[in-house]
């Protein structure tokens, strides 16, 4: 498997293998920690603590535990929240908490530069409105089961499958 | 295992959001090692999750990679650890030894130095004790010497010098004479030590007609530091003398060894 020896090497601290989880994620995170923040500095500034991080507890990946991108996921998502829990950024920022992903990719300036970006952003906005929050609230913002199910106001037993469904329709508009 | 209902189950999903507990993370992986179908319904699913995030992003963020690589070059020791590692650790090893050996040889030298030191204090005390004893007798002695110098001073003191006799014309001695309290002060620091057999014997005169009479021997004149000797006399003495006399002493002076003489100079 290509994709676990890079992650073995880039675990025994190879700058190439580094460089290429990077092209591999980066884009991901930056939107995660993007949508939580707020803020293109800012933003910017996590995404590096977010990587110098993951190269410095490297070690603490472990495959049997669940995903590479799972676990960078888990750090950047911390990361982002952390950062605006912080009194400066506080001080600095409204409340984001009516903010969703889908808003960036309507709104967003340089969707011209971003073909791929833009199909996305088309078929996302066909997605059903829980979904949007289903797949915002689990991937995203890292709630857990049993806080989406209370932030949507829908039984916890029915988040499984709900997600099931939201994502499988993601993957129908994004996977062409 | 029925991999299909495992799928819509909607567990797969919940595993890439890593919203499932480390046990059943660890249970997910056991069935994608097993079942290769499910292995690529989660790579599906993560690349989904990707493609909709990676669409958030909203600038290029390769110049980020750059700061990075910067920043872990500066943070130094982990850039390049690969082919340092093993160095490192030797060289900590060898390090941690060489600190042991030092350490423990240290040990050993301060409990050494530790023992001697010890011995040193107890010679030390010794000797302190030693010499506490000395100052303690100076200070005796001192005490004694005063006591000596301020009788000798007194007023009421007469001093009488005794003159060589004869063969012993070398010989001399001092009479302080207190009449008040009725004692003389016997200096013997010109006579001799009495032989063996021998002591001296002091004796008050009375010139006329001359009787002599007895004041004592001097049984310890030879051990005696300072030869000053206190001795009672209650007579009207005239003159003193002293001679060699048999141990035990004699009834009347034996004129041949009578050493020294003198004459009290005036009565007042």
């Amino acid at each position: 498997m290509q994709l676990e020896l890079l992650i073995s090497q880039f675990q025994n601290k190879n700058e190439s293998a580094f460089e290429k989880l990077y092209q591999m994620y980066s884009d991901s995170m930056h939107g995660v920690i993007f949508n939580i923040v707020r803020d293109h500095h800012i933003a910017e500034e996590v995404m590096q603590d977010v990587f110098i991080k993951a190269w410095h507890k490297s070690d603490s990946y472990d495959s049997s535990k669940g995903r590479f991108f799972t676990w960078l996921l888990n750090i950047a998502r911390n990361a982002a929240i952390d950062k605006t829990r912080s009194k400066a950024f506080k001080d600095s920022k409204k409340n984001l908490k009516a903010e969703f992903f889908v808003d960036i990719l309507e709104t967003k300036d340089n969707l011209d530069k971003r073909t791929d970006a833009i199909g996305i952003a088309k078929y996302v906005k066909a997605l059903g409105e829980k979904c949007k929050k289903i797949i915002e609230f689990l991937y995203f913002k890292g709630y857990t089961q049993k806080e989406t199910s209370e932030e949507l106001d829908i039984p916890i037993g029915t988040i499984k499958t709900r997600n099931r469904n939201c994502i499988k329709d993601l993957r129908a508009m994004v996977v062409n | 295992m029925d991999t299909k209902a495992y799928i819509e189950s909607g567990i797969l999903e919940l595993f890439v959001a890593g919203q499932l507990s480390e046990q059943e993370n660890k249970a997910v992986q056991e069935v994608l090692l097993e079942h290769p179908e499910v292995l690529q319904e989660v790579l599906e699913i993560e690349s989904a999750v990707i493609k909709l995030s990676a669409a958030m992003s909203p600038s290029d963020n390769a110049h980020l990679l750059q700061l990075i690589k910067e920043k872990l070059r500066h943070d130094g020791r982990d850039v390049k650890v690969v082919s340092i590692d093993k160095p490192r650790y030797n060289w900590f090893t060898y390090t941690g030894w060489a600190a042991a050996l030092i350490v423990g040889a240290g040990l050993l030298w301060t409990l050494n130095q530790n023992k001697q030191l010890e011995v040193q204090i107890s010679d030390a005390d010794i000797e302190k004790a030693y010499l506490e004893t000395q100052i303690e007798q100076a200070k005796t002695d001192l005490a004694v010497k005063e006591n000596l110098l301020n009788v000798l001073r007194d007023r009421n003191i007469i001093s009488v010098p005794l003159g060589g006799q004869g063969n012993f014309a070398d010989s001399y001695a001092k009479v302080y004479w207190n009449k008040a309290d009725n004692s003389i002060y016997l200096d013997g620091q010109g006579l001799p030590d009495a032989p063996e057999g021998k002591v001296w014997q002091v004796w008050s005169l009375t010139l006329n007609p001359l009787t002599p009479t007895s004041l004592g021997t001097i049984d310890n004149f030879n051990s005696d530091d300072n030869k000053i000797f206190e001795i009672v006399n209650n007579n009207e003495s005239q003159a003193f003398g002293i001679t060699l006399e048999p141990e035990g002493g004699s009834e009347t002076p034996t004129m041949e060894q009578l050493y020294t003489l003198g004459v009290v100079a005036s009565t007042p």
